[in-house]
């Protein structure tokens, strides 16, 4: 089996655990606060180490490559609130821009 | 559930269009068109698949590739608690419905609140499923048309779009704090860890949500 369909199915299977253990198994017990709000910043920190990692890191080092205008153009379209996709399709049009003038 | 289809009609194409995002970022990164649409149909959340796609595809194999996209996922087990009380019946059916459950359909229902509707998160959700996992197939498919990514970008585009779905999980101080101390952990560890640790490192900032209660 390919990485890609052994990451499919334990990451759909865990997914469908993850979302089922409240409404299958909690019922209406109360869970602590502090608990919740941990699990709550995870997707934040993760997502921003995710930034880091796809926009700075080249195996073991961290360099500015032409990734960095794409960074720069995604960020520009998130903040004139541009739909998704075109912020995907900034970042894309500006790293293969820079890539292909250096 | 009809209302729940029409509160979230406006959010019809954002779904479609990043599920056609995922879709060519997906096969562009030598997936398979049906692995993209299987993770669409089944773990139906946009930052943990991306995740999974960009961990596997900077060589962090995939036990860190799964552990980062269930952390990431992770938020969906609070999610699901503070509507647990509406689910009623069978094992298998409240285990289903419970798939409907994403930050979007949560939200728009009232998830959390005393005017919480399950018609409405369960009508939201399925619109939203359909359009997640269509647009993933038509993005699988243009983009096995596409060709070389990194001509086009593609690793921009990840980070760009990472950036995107960060900056709609910034609503509190908090948020903020996490989503600094996750960056500056990755960036330390990049250097020293091999790849995939310095994602699942970051989860540790979470930490920031710790509150004195």
């Amino acid at each position: 089996m390919s990485a890609a369909w052994a990451s499919v199915l334990a990451v759909g299977a865990g997914t469908v655990v993850l979302k089922g253990v409240g409404p299958v198994a909690v019922g209406g017990r109360r869970v602590p606060p502090r608990l919740l709000s941990i699990l709550a910043m995870l997707a934040p920190a993760l997502l921003a180490a995710l930034v880091v990692v796809e926009g700075f890191a080249a195996r073991r080092s961290l360099v500015f490559d032409a990734r960095v205008a794409g960074l720069a153009a995604g960020g520009l379209a998130v903040a004139l609130r541009a739909p998704i996709w075109l912020v995907v399709l900034a970042g894309a049009l500006a790293t293969a821009l820079v890539r292909l003038l250096s | 559930m009809r209302r729940g289809v029409h509160v979230a009609a406006p959010l019809v194409p954002a779904a479609l269009a990043l599920g056609v995002s995922f879709g060519v970022l997906a096969r562009a990164s030598h997936w398979s068109a049906a692995a993209a649409v299987v993770m669409s149909a089944t773990t139906f959340a946009g930052s943990a698949q991306v995740a999974t796609v960009s961990v596997l595809g900077g060589g962090g194999g995939v036990a860190a590739a799964v552990v980062a996209a269930l952390l990431l996922n992770a938020r969906y087990a609070p999610i699901g608690i503070t509507v647990a009380e509406s689910f009623r019946g069978p094992f298998l059916r409240r285990l289903t419905e419970a798939q409907m459950v994403i930050d979007e359909s949560w939200a728009l229902s009232g998830g959390g609140t005393a005017s919480f509707d399950k018609g409405v998160l369960l009508g939201a959700g399925a619109a939203l499923w359909v359009a997640w996992t269509g647009g993933t197939a038509l993005g699988a498919v243009l983009g096995g048309v596409i060709g070389d990514p990194s001509s086009f970008g593609l690793d921009g585009a990840f980070a760009a779009l990472f950036l995107a779905l960060l900056a709609s999980q910034l609503r509190s101080r908090r948020a903020v704090v996490a989503a600094c101390g996750g960056a500056l952990i990755a960036a330390v560890l990049t250097p020293v860890a091999p790849p995939g640790i310095p994602i699942l490192a970051a989860s540790l900032a979470a930490l920031a949500g710790w509150r004195r209660s």
